[in-house]
């Protein structure tokens, strides 16, 4: 499996490490009710086809990044800066 | 027999090796199987299951029979394939799965038990009485039944592994796959080329093709010196052995499997990772067998098998063979046999368009018991024997779509070429020429590797290339669907379809009648396809025998899963490297050296090496770190602290981090201090313990343990680039830039101050102080934070210094009677004082289990503080607690808790202990552990049972900190 | 003048060579890690690239990250510093086989039309973290964690032994 990470370009997975779903990245703000605690830690749906995820390019530049990936096809769609605004 | 005038070996270059302990002659350029049939020998194993005799099918390494041991001793190597081991001098090769010879193999015997041993035997037979099974039946079964034997002991070969990029990787070296090559090259892109073969040509070094009116060999020996001279990167006696996501591909080379002395350094396998943007698979094609009743006597083989031995190796594999062919091509075997002077006994073809001279009909039977000596043919005129020692057999071709199929995709049924061909975009970047594709001429597979090429690199914008197509000549050849032929079910009349796993016609018929309908099923239950060809001979065979019993098409029947790897992939070479020191890397630190000089046992703490303790004249470890834990509270120590993470925060909002990561305030924290911190994971468990040091106004330094360096450090980027952005701040890992030592005990400011140049007092450096120092000369930092308990500081310098300094602090504690003290003795002085580490906080444990709730400050948000507060984790905990032993015994971690009377049962199961250790100061053996409602039970008296290791004692339930509870002695 | 003696953990292990590939160890002045808080003047190279500045060369090494190799410069503006001269060893590996032997270590792109001489990158040597910078078209610069010099020497004689080796097929 091959990434190509937007800052160093297409690298071989060993690279890399998965964190999980791209809702990481929406943490519920402070006070917010335990459903959206559960939700945010724990709750995931498992698609058959397109997924986004977040993966780490640790063994890389360091760039945390948001994947475009069907879990059918293996096909990776895009990948990008996890938050595209990061300098 | 040898040809003469035929073979490209080299006749100037003899060799002799041994097969059996017998001194066999050879030619430079024979394989093992070449050159024991130019000697006459045919039988070269036993049948895996019925241990018959049998010889070489094939030509290549899709070979099920002649598989042997070569080498000796610890070096030797079961399982190779007689038909693709290059002959050098001296080589030694040993037939298997035969006692004691070959020739004379007691475990023939099997043979006549095989009615009882049929498809799925072991849920039938072999059943009563009960126990006979493990302690009779199997392992006499396990003895009869196998291929070669491992040597036993290390792996004493090098093997090597290696990654590759390419714009194009070509699979097979043959017509197809050069011209692909070629035309690749041409329009600028980077190539790698890779056949199995020790020479490019595929079938062109097989058979007696023209291209240009110039044997088929020649021309592809000049295109392979042409192809080099352009710089495409040429892999021989390399198998592609698999296809995965996104282009990558696996690739197995023999580097020294013909090497007679390999240098000690050299590996015999290398294997390769190769990214590819496209690849053109031009893997050729493998013929099929024909299921005829007793199908596998030595002798019988494959008709493009005895025509390689013919062309590339001089070799005629009987004096007197005949043909059984179902397809135009097997004809070809007959016409070179003639033109080669060996005698054609006949040619029988069932089909009813059989060309002229070919008698219309089936082969039958076989005789022969050592070696085929006859045939039995069944035609209009009845049954005829016919007198051969080799029997050419045709049962049409199989394009190697196997690669296709890597990806979860399945094949597609020709019903014209009655065979399989790849199905379109199976995987992404492959495409497919030549007779893998279904093109079956020399002339179609250098067309198509040309075009296929040029689509390739279409996607890839390539130069535009014109590339020149030899001529060469042939009519495509027509085939029948695969062929059983019906004979009486007997047991003198079974056809083989798997012939190393030993599985017939009848197996699979029987797998049908049982109602293994599916392909999957009946591969299970016969293991038809599950020996090291994985089915290359047997597959499309059996699948028409499971067809027809079910009355199905073979297109509805379908094949089963095709998986990775094409060819048998040794471990030690898809791990090369990973051996030894090479398994992981070894984190040293500085002083690493003169710590093993001193005697001191380097522990592993993940990747890291540590001095467990420094034993004096007699000392076992808890001798010495019994002394030097009472060393360190008596006087002064000196230990090692590098490996705990370091990670250096700059930037206006470098406080906001820190009060966001850790659960206490840090924007409160002044210059030129240190604060204990606790971090959370988001779910409200402890992450992490440590303490950030705040050195200038925006600028500090986080500490986290060793064992966490990493995941805190990912945590932090995790933290920055994704949940907040918008801070300015700087994190970067400075673990490897200090050297750090710790220093303990009543006299460690003295200590600490015969080393630093700058006044080191109660005001200067009060508990909890930092600051940067000189140091014996050296810049460095010190920060007086203790992990014992005593008044302590750690000393930093740059790593360059990191041996000297230690080496430096020792002595003069020893001047002092202090010393240098390991991981144990620090392990013994921290739950002496109830500090946690990651035996405490093991990721299930929040901050209320170990007491530090109030850690977590009411006035700002921080990682886990939300998920901390559900109710389930603040009631009714195991709480941390302390432990010391009442009756003289010794805890020990991961032992469990019960109360003096329960019965010892989960139910009644109150906690366990995470850490233990003998205290000195005590005098006697505690732990920490966690306790049920623990902080609520202090003197409660337990039992403590270690199920394990057997070992129990009574304990008195404490509060954690079991020295110091005040922790004067660290603040005076 | 310091009481202190220095050491590097490759002293006693290089240089050493196999066939026409040599591996030593390089010594800059110094090594300054640069990371540019918001407004800084200065900006670090392009990922993978190599610029002349601030008295020395600055290596692009990961995010907002840089590597200047020289003189530690005064402090500047708004850019975090930190010295990490102790923190790496920086092996050099230099002969024709250069890039045969890093195939064997890393799955980088090695081809010197896509990994340029002046260029850099981080990626993985074996199982460790590495900085890759090409000086030349066959001498590369290879930046491991000084605890892990050791191992990645180790790893490299192995990759060298091995491609020597094949010379005598």
């Amino acid at each position: 499996m091959r990434l190509t990470c937007p800052v160093c370009g297409d690298r071989d997975r060993r690279e890399f490490t998965y964190l999980g779903h791209e809702t990481y990245l929406h943490r519920p703000p402070a006070g917010a009710p335990a459903e959206a605690w559960d939700a945010y830690l724990h709750l995931r749906d498992n698609p058959a086809g397109l997924t986004r995820e977040l993966w780490h390019h640790g063994s890389g530049c360091g760039a945390w990044l948001l994947v475009e990936r069907d879990t059918v096809t293996h096909d990776i769609l895009s990948v990008r800066l996890a938050r595209e605004d990061t300098a | 027999m040898r040809i003469d005038d035929k073979g490209l070996i080299d006749r100037g270059r003899p060799l002799r090796f041994t097969f059996d302990g017998k001194p066999i002659q050879a030619f430079h350029g024979d394989t093992v199987a070449s050159a024991l049939l130019a000697n006459g020998i045919r039988l070269m194993g036993r049948s895996f299951k019925y241990h018959r005799p049998r010889g070489p099918l094939t030509a290549d390494s899709a070979e099920p029979n002649a598989l042997v041991t070569v080498h000796r001793g610890p070096r030797a190597i079961p399982n190779t394939r007689a038909t693709v081991q290059e002959v050098f001098d001296g080589l030694t090769v040993r037939s298997q799965n035969a006692w004691p010879s070959l020739r004379y193999d007691v475990m023939q015997a099997n043979d006549l038990l095989a009615p009882f041993l049929g498809a799925g035997f072991y849920y039938k037979t072999f059943m009563w009485p009960k126990a006979a099974w493990e302690k009779l039946y199997e392992p006499v079964i396990r003895r009869a039944a196998g291929l070669g034997a491992l040597p036993g002991g290390a792996d004493p070969w090098q093997q090597e592994k290696a990654f590759a990029q390419c714009d194009v990787l070509v699979v097979g070296g043959g017509p197809a796959g050069l011209m692909a090559a070629c035309t690749a090259v041409e329009a600028g892109a980077d190539v790698i080329l890779a056949d199995e073969s020790d020479r490019l040509g595929g079938r062109l070094l097989t058979e007696d093709t023209q291209i240009d009116g110039h044997a088929g060999y020649a021309w592809a020996e000049a295109m392979a010196a042409e192809l080099q001279a352009k710089g495409v990167r040429i892999l021989t006696r390399t198998t592609v052995t698999g296809a995965y996501d996104g282009g990558t591909y696996g690739a197995l080379e023999r580097v020294s499997h013909h090497v007679a002395d390999p240098h000690p350094d050299l590996p015999r396998d290398c294997f390769w990772r190769i990214a590819a943007r496209r690849c053109v698979l031009a893997a050729g094609a493998l013929e099929r067998p024909i299921a005829f009743p007793m199908n596998d006597r030595p002798g019988v083989m494959l008709a493009s098998a005895v025509r390689a031995y013919l062309h590339r190796w001089g070799v005629a594999p009987g004096q007197r063979i005949a043909v059984f062919t179902t397809c135009d091509d097997g004809h070809r075997t007959a016409t070179d046999l003639s033109a080669a002077g060996v005698e054609v006994a006949a040619v029988i073809d069932p089909r009813a368009d059989a060309p002229p001279g070919a008698i219309r009909g089936e082969v039958v039977s076989t005789q022969g018991r050592l070696g085929l000596t006859g045939i039995t043919i069944r035609s209009d005129g009845g049954l005829r024997q016919v007198a051969c020692d080799a029997l050419a057999v045709s049962g049409g071709w199989n394009p190697t779509v196997h690669l296709t199929c890597h990806m979860g995709a399945r094949p597609t049924w020709d019903a014209t070429l009655a065979t399989f061909v790849p199905t379109a975009d199976a995987v992404p970047g492959m495409s497919v020429a030549g007779a893998a594709a279904g093109v079956f001429t020399t002339s179609g597979a250098l067309e198509t590797g040309r075009d296929i090429a040029k689509a390739a690199l279409a996607a890839l914008g390539g130069r535009r290339v014109r590339i020149h197509i030899p001529t060469a000549d042939e009519t495509p050849p027509r085939q029948i669907a695969p062929l059983a032929v019906e004979a009486p079910d007997t047991a003198r009349h079974r056809a083989w379809l798997d012939f190393q796993n030993d599985v017939t016609v009848k197996d699979v018929r029987q797998a049908a009648k049982e109602n293994f309908i599916s392909v999957e099923h009946m591969k299970r239950y016969t293991t038809q396809g599950m020996a090291t060809d994985q089915g290359k001979n047997s597959n499309v065979g059996a699948l028409a025998v499971l067809a027809d019993a079910t009355g199905r098409g073979i297109h509805q029947t379908g094949v089963t899963t095709f998986r990775p790897p094409f060819v048998p992939v040794p471990i030690g070479a898809m791990g090369a490297g990973g051996t030894g020191a090479g398994f992981a890397p070894e984190r040293r630190i500085t002083a690493d050296q003169p710590m093993r000089d001193r005697g001191a046992p380097m522990i592993e703490t993940g990747l890291w090496y540590r001095p467990g303790w420094f034993p004096k004249a007699g000392e076992d470890w808890l001798a010495a770190c019994t002394r030097e834990a009472a060393m360190v509270r008596r006087s002064v120590g000196v230990a090692d602290v590098s490996t705990l993470g370091k990670i250096d925060i700059q930037g206006p909002d470098a406080a906001k981090l820190l009060d966001f990561v850790y659960t206490n305030t840090f924007s409160t924290l002044r210059e030129g201090r240190v604060r204990y911190g606790l971090m959370l994971r988001e779910d409200g468990h402890v992450m992490d313990d440590g303490t950030t040091a705040r050195l200038g106004p925006k600028h500090y330094v986080m500490t986290t343990t060793t064992a966490a360096a990493g995941q805190v450090m990912t945590h932090l980027e995790f933290v920055t680039q994704c949940l907040h952005p918008e801070w300015d701040v700087a994190i970067l890992s400075t673990t490897e830039a200090w050297a750090q030592v710790s220093v303990a005990g009543p006299k460690a400011r003295d200590l600490v101050q015969s080393v630093v140049a700058e006044p080191v007092t109660a005001e200067t450096f009060p508990f909890m102080a930092c600051g940067t120092v000189t140091i014996l000369g050296v810049p460095g930092r010190l920060f007086r934070i203790s992990f014992s308990g005593e008044h302590a500081y750690e000393v930093a310098v740059p790593s360059r210094y990191g041996a000297a300094l230690w080496q430096d602090l020792v002595a003069r504690a020893e001047d002092m009677d202090g010393g240098p003290y390991g991981m144990e003795a620090l392990n013994v002085l921290r739950i002496e004082k109830g500090f946690v580490t990651h035996a405490e906080i093991t990721g299930r444990v929040t901050a209320f289990d170990i007491g530090m709730d109030r850690m977590i400050s009411a006035k700002k948000d921080c990682i886990g503080k939300d998920a901390s507060r559900r109710p389930a984790l603040l009631t009714d905990r195991e709480e941390m607690v302390g432990l010391r032993a009442t009756d003289g015994g010794s805890l020990t971690a991961g032992a469990h808790l019960f109360g003096l009377t329960t019965p010892l049962r989960p139910e009644s199961d109150q906690g366990y202990v995470t850490s233990a250790c003998h205290s000195p100061t005590l005098g006697r053996s505690i732990g920490l552990g966690f306790l049920r409602n623990g902080r609520a039970r202090l003197g409660e008296r337990l039992r403590m049972v270690d199920h394990l290791r057997d070992q129990r004692c009574e304990v008195e339930v404490t509060a954690p900190v079991h020295v110091d509870p005040d922790g004067g002695r660290a603040r005076d | 003048m310091t009481d202190l003696t220095a050491h590097d953990p490759a002293e006693d292990l290089l240089p050493l060579h196999h066939g026409d590939v040599r591996l030593s160890t390089y010594r800059p002045e110094a090594i300054t890690s640069l990371m540019p808080l918001r407004g800084a003047a200065i900006a670090i190279p392009d990922p993978g690239r190599a610029e002349a500045m601030l008295g020395g060369l600055l290596l692009w090494s990961g995010r907002n990250q840089g590597m200047l190799l020289g003189p530690p410069p005064a402090n500047l503006d708004k850019v975090a510093m930190t010295d990490q001269s102790d923190a790496w060893t920086i092996l050099r590996l230099e002969g024709p086989g250069v890039d045969q032997v890093l195939s064997r270590l890393t799955p980088l792109d090695l081809n010197p039309a896509i990994f340029k001489p002046g260029r850099t990158a981080r990626s993985l040597l074996g199982h460790m973290n590495a900085l890759f910078h090409r000086r030349d078209a066959e001498i590369f610069d290879i930046w491991v964690f000084r605890s892990m010099a050791g191992s990645a020497i180790h790893d490299i004689e192995r990759a060298m032994r091995g491609l020597a080796a094949r010379q005598t097929l």
